[in-house]
């Protein structure tokens, strides 16, 4: 009979207890930059494309939900033709963006991503495609990579040498 | 057999090995870059580092180079000890300097061995600050693509391409740290053979342009393991496809064949099967042009055609798998099929055919061939007609001088002391064309003349060799003291060869070899002859039988029949157009099935579309009488399917039940061996489809291969079933077990540490040895014991021609004379234009020079050509290039006038 009423009792105080629950999505609670949601591309500071189409994420993927191919502009700039990730088969494990050698692909904090039709799930490069660096500012892969593209030749990207003369005699 | 000790454990290895060699045939993990089993030691790199003990009391030990070091008996090395990893890791360190960082857009990553070796070693962080060293690239040409800042200077491109492979426009540039691997200003590079530098730089310095066009990481591609289709030798080779399109060719090692290396037209012509050109629905001619038509409507026109069986004849194919030409010959009967060949291939293969049956020479491999240590060419441009081969031949001719090294006991695989050794010593090889050959620079002599003075040649070897041999009259006294020469070298060695083939259209040529190679025999001596075939399967669609293409024409000709079936073949290829019309238009019904649009295609009244190699199985004979299974890489799309599925569906259309039983692959190779007893043994060539790898079925794709979840989510979210195959007992899978699968089912090298091709290593007997149980292909030519043959008797004099004519030869081409490969766009880009070539002598005598146009007259066309000056034809000759004009008459040699245009 006691134990009954000290149980009335508690549940009585609850009532003016401070709240936990959170009225989403009026109210949206704060997710670190690091939380793993919706992927995105992103872009290098110069404004292009970062993704290489280098098959790493891909490759990592433990669910194999994202596919690619990878073309070349004419200055030998490589980047991906499609890229595709099937969001329905998505675990959010974020292997991706760690496998990513340039800053690419990156997790970001929405997950607010749930679809009537599962094909909606499908996103294409356009859908993933974003105009800024997102976490990495600064980053360009093709500044530090020996490659020549566009706008960078031989020997000038960072930490290089100028390209070697093979007629020079000098020792 | 010797004993060694690797890390205190007792191992028994081969003698005569280094001991770099010796850890990896144990399946030990030994980091090089230098050493290639190809190309043997040269310790340049210090990558294969070991501590070696005197004995067993020995702790300190010393570092010695696996690669430089034999496996003599009792030696003592560790691979473990810290001092011999941390210095293997301190040279990767060093060769990484002023590595770019480039994997994430290098062709090489994922099977990149300087990665492999990295993460082997362990080094895993760049402590360096100082700058990268950097150069220019250059251009290679359509097929090669060069990236020089990743080069790590192991020199292995430069002793394949000008060592091994004989090449003189590529060379190692500038000194020290600047060393640059390249020609000597931007251009294609000349050799045939370039397109393995790829599979030979352990870097990306070097990589595969066409597939660089439709990049796919090794990973992500699907597997089939397939043979190649360019030429007679039959190189096993792993196609590779992704979203449905083949991306790229890499070497599929058969010690007995193709070993390490493929020619360019085996690696880059596959672009052939992705070409605009394909065949891809069934099409009916309607008011007088090809449309579309559904598979029924196509199998239910040809139903009708069929109604009269007795009027219908099927034309085989060279290039078609045996299961399709017996497929073709079941549904219309042996006595109606033929075999597609040209009247006069159709003879000189059958001739063929009949001397490496009865002997005595033997049909040697690639790898006997490259063991070889005297050899004869009769009339064959080796390069051009039969390209590996002429890689093995260029090995060859290292043979004796190698036995100089045995004697002063420096062993074999020590490259360049044996090199050094041998200067420019070469074995005896002779070569006897009508036109200079690629691998003059090797020979011991050449002798230029037209085909019937070739042949002559021969008779004089043979006869000068056994004198039972019959004898030509009216030999030069220069001729006849070379064909001594000849004899000589050939009787002097321990495994003679005489190379020889169809190329010249000549049946003496043939005779002669089989008579020097009888000689031979008779001097005591055990000849190998190998005997070059133009097609994949010319051999195989010979030995089912058949007419020639000539009498099937007689048949459509006198009414015997008026309904043709075409297998893979174009007919414009194989005989005249003025024939080749003429039979079309007095045939009723043209039926043809194939891959790619041909002109025949323009005449027939119903096509079907086939597979190309990469979509379907079956087996090849190459010029070795090796029987060879290729296999799907990817289900065909669509409409298209394998040829001889197409043709038991046309059997079932047209009431043939007994067509029932061929539901898949293993049923018509079973029907094959029952039906022809000289292919007895195809269904040997690889395992069934019931076989299983530890209860299951083995995967085409690598365990990472990536996207499945996604490659298809843009046409429908839910994935699909992967495509049963009911032909082999590989899967579109990725799933499967990890062990090595029988030899000719291997769809790709890859073993835990080893992403590159390098990988081979692990899935051999022993290093550059056969493949664990046997190397793929089964044999189905052996000499009969029987007493060999009589010698062939010599014409009494050559054929000439009436004044002022020229004798027309053909030339070949390993880019352009080939069908197929001339549709890939890398290999267009390499294919010459039409010409006529002179020797510039003749054309000073006609008044013309480069480029001049002149009119050739041959039957009654006319044709005019630029001329084409070329030193190393033989006086009197013009040359036209085979496979790119079209034929005239009954092909060449023919005698025609040359006047200017
Ligand atoms: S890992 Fe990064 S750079 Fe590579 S394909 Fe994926 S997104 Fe692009
Ligand atoms: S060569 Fe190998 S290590 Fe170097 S960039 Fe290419 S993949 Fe990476
Ligand atoms: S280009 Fe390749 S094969 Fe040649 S030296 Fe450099 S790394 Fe070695
Ligand atoms: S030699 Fe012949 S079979 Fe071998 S790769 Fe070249 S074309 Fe193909
Ligand atoms: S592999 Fe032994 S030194 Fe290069």
């Amino acid at each position: 009979m006691l134990s009954i009423l000290r149980t009335l009792w508690n549940i009585f105080l609850h009532a003016f207890q401070r709240r936990e629950t959170v009225q989403y999505p009026e109210e949206k609670p704060y997710l670190p930059p690091r939380h793993k949601g919706r992927i995105i591309l992103t872009r290098d500071p110069d404004g292009g494309e970062r993704c290489v189409a280098c098959y790493l994420c891909a490759v990592a993927c433990p669910v194999a939900c994202i596919s690619l191919q990878a073309t070349e502009d004419e200055t030998g700039r490589r980047y991906p033709e499609f890229f595709r990730i099937n969001f329905s088969r998505c675990i959010f494990c974020g292997y991706c963006e760690e496998a990513c050698p340039t800053y690419a692909i990156q997790l970001t904090p929405d997950f607010e991503m749930a679809e009537y039709h599962r094909q909606n799930l499908v996103y294409e490069k356009e859908d993933l495609l974003m105009s800024g660096p997102g976490k990495r500012p600064g980053y360009n892969f093709w500044r530090v990579s020996g490659v020549k593209i566009g706008g960078k030749d031989k020997g000038e990207a960072e930490n290089e040498a100028p390209p070697v003369d093979l007629h020079s005699l000098l020792p | 057999m010797t004993k060694i000790f690797v890390d205190g454990k007792a191992y028994e290895v081969k003698a005569d090995q280094s001991l770099l060699q010796a850890c990896l045939s144990l399946g030990l993990n030994l980091p090089y870059f230098c050493w290639h089993p190809a190309l043997g030691s040269v310790g340049a790199c210090r990558q294969c580092a070991v501590k070696q003990f005197r004995d067993e009391k020995d702790t300190r030990g010393r570092l010695v180079m696996s690669c430089m070091t034999p496996a003599a008996d009792g030696t003592r090395i560790s691979i473990e000890d810290a001092e011999a990893a941390a210095f293997r890791k301190g040279i990767i360190e060093g060769l990484m300097l002023n590595h770019p960082h480039d994997c994430p857009v290098c062709d090489e990553g994922g099977e990149c061995h300087l990665q492999d070796m990295t993460v082997m070693t362990g080094h895993d962080y760049r402590r360096t600050r100082f700058p990268k060293r950097t150069f220019h690239n250059q251009y290679l040409g359509p097929l090669i693509n060069h990236e020089m800042n990743r080069c790590i200077q192991c020199y292995r491109c430069v002793r394949y391409y000008r060592e091994y492979a004989g090449g003189h426009d590529f060379d190692a540039f500038s000194s020290r740290s600047q060393v640059y691997f390249g020609r000597y200003q931007d251009g294609v590079l000349e050799n045939e053979f370039a397109g393995n530098l790829v599979e030979i730089c352990p870097t990306g310095v070097f990589t595969d342009k066409t597939l660089k066009r439709h990049y796919t990481r090794k990973w992500d591609l699907q597997f089939g393991p397939s043979v190649c289709v360019h030429c007679g030798l039959g190189c096993n080779i792993s196609a590779g496809e992704r979203y449905g399109t083949l991306r790229r060719i890499v070497n599929r090692y058969n010690g007995e064949v193709n070993g390490y290396f493929l020619c360019d037209r085996g690696r880059f012509g596959y672009e052939f099967v992705n070409s605009a050109e394909r065949l891809k629905q069934p099409l009916q001619r309607q008011d007088g042009k090809l449309q579309p038509i559904s598979k029924a409507r196509a199998l239910e026109a040809l139903a009708g055609l069929l109604a009269d069986p007795k009027k219908v004849i099927g034309i085989g194919s060279p290039r078609a798998s045996l299961e399709a030409n017996y497929a073709l010959r079941a549904l219309v009967g042996a006595d109606r099929f033929y075999t597609g060949l040209s009247a006069s291939a159709a003879r000189l293969t059958a001739v063929a055919l009949e001397m490496l049956r009865r002997g005595p020479a033997r049909t040697p491999s690639l790898g006997e061939i490259e063991r070889a240590d005297a050899v004869l060419i009769l009339g064959e441009d080796v390069t051009n007609v039969a390209p590996r081969m002429a890689l093995a031949l260029r090995q060859s001719v290292r043979q004796q001088p190698m036995r100089k090294a045995d004697q002063l006991k420096i062993p074999r695989w020590l490259d360049h002391p044996v090199r050094e050794l041998a200067q420019d010593q070469k074995g005896p090889l002779y070569i006897a064309t009508p036109a200079a050959t690629r691998l003059d620079d090797v020979a011991t002599e050449t002798y230029r003349a037209a085909p019937d003075k070739i042949a002559r040649l021969g008779y004089a070897v043979a006869h000068a060799l056994d004198a039972g041999a019959p004898d030509v009259a009216g030999l030069s006294e220069a001729e006849r003291s070379l064909a001594a020469r000849i004899a000589e070298a050939l009787k002097s060695a321990e495994r003679p060869l005489v190379v020889s083939g169809p190329s010249l259209n000549s049946e003496a040529i043939l005779q002669a070899a089989a008579n020097v190679a009888r000689a031979l025999s008779a001097a005591g001596r055990a000849p190998s002859l190998s005997l070059t075939a133009p097609e994949c399967n010319t051999l195989g669609v010979t030995m089912i039988g058949g007419g020639s293409l000539a009498d099937a024409f007689q048949a459509v000709k006198s009414g015997s029949a008026d309904t043709v079936i075409i297998l893979e073949n174009d007919l414009y290829r194989r005989a005249s157009a003025r024939a080749v019309d003429e039979f079309f238009s007095s045939a009723r019904h043209i039926v043809l099935l194939d891959s790619v649009t041909t002109p025949t295609v323009q005449k027939a009244e119903l096509v079907l579309p086939a597979a190309t190699f990469a979509e379907s199985d079956g087996t090849l004979v190459s010029s070795e009488g090796r029987a060879q299974r290729f296999f799907e890489v990817y289900p065909p799309v669509g409409e298209i399917q394998s040829s001889w599925r197409w043709l038991r569906d046309i059997m079932m259309a047209a009431g043939r039940r007994e067509a029932a039983a061929w539901q898949d692959l293993d049923a018509v190779v079973a029907s094959v061996s029952d039906g022809i007893p000289a292919l007895a043994a195809v269904a040997q060539a690889a395992p069934s489809a019931s076989f299983r790898l530890a209860g299951a079925k083995i995967p085409r794709e690598p365990h990472r291969y990536s996207g499945r979840t996604a490659m298809l989510a843009n046409i429908n979210v839910s994935e699909p079933k992967p495509p049963e195959d009911s032909d082999s007992s590989l899967a579109f899978s990725m799933e499967g077990v990890f062990a090595q699968p029988p030899a000719s089912l291997i769809p790709f090298f890859w073993s835990p540490g080893w992403n590159s091709i390098q990988s081979v290593n692990k899935f051999q007997e022993e290093i550059a040895g056969p493949l664990r149980g046997g190397d793929p292909g089964v044999r189905l030519l052996e000499p009969s014991a029987a007493e060999p043959r009589a010698y062939f008797t010599p014409a009494s004099e050559p054929t000439s021609g009436s004044a002022g004519e020229w004798l027309l030869v053909p030339l070949y081409h390993i880019f352009g004379s080939e069908e197929l490969s001339r549709l890939a766009p890398g290999i267009a880009e390499l294919s010459p234009q039409p010409y006529v070539a002179l020797n510039p002598e003749d054309a000073n005598a006609l008044g013309v020079q480069e480029e001049t146009s002149v009119t050739l007259s041959l039957e009654s066309v006319s044709r005019t050509l630029p001329v084409k000056l070329m030193p190393g034809l033989a006086r009197g000759l013009a040359g036209l290039p085979a496979g790119i004009l079209p034929i005239e008459g009954s092909g060449l040699p023919a005698w025609s006038r040359i006047s200017r245009a």
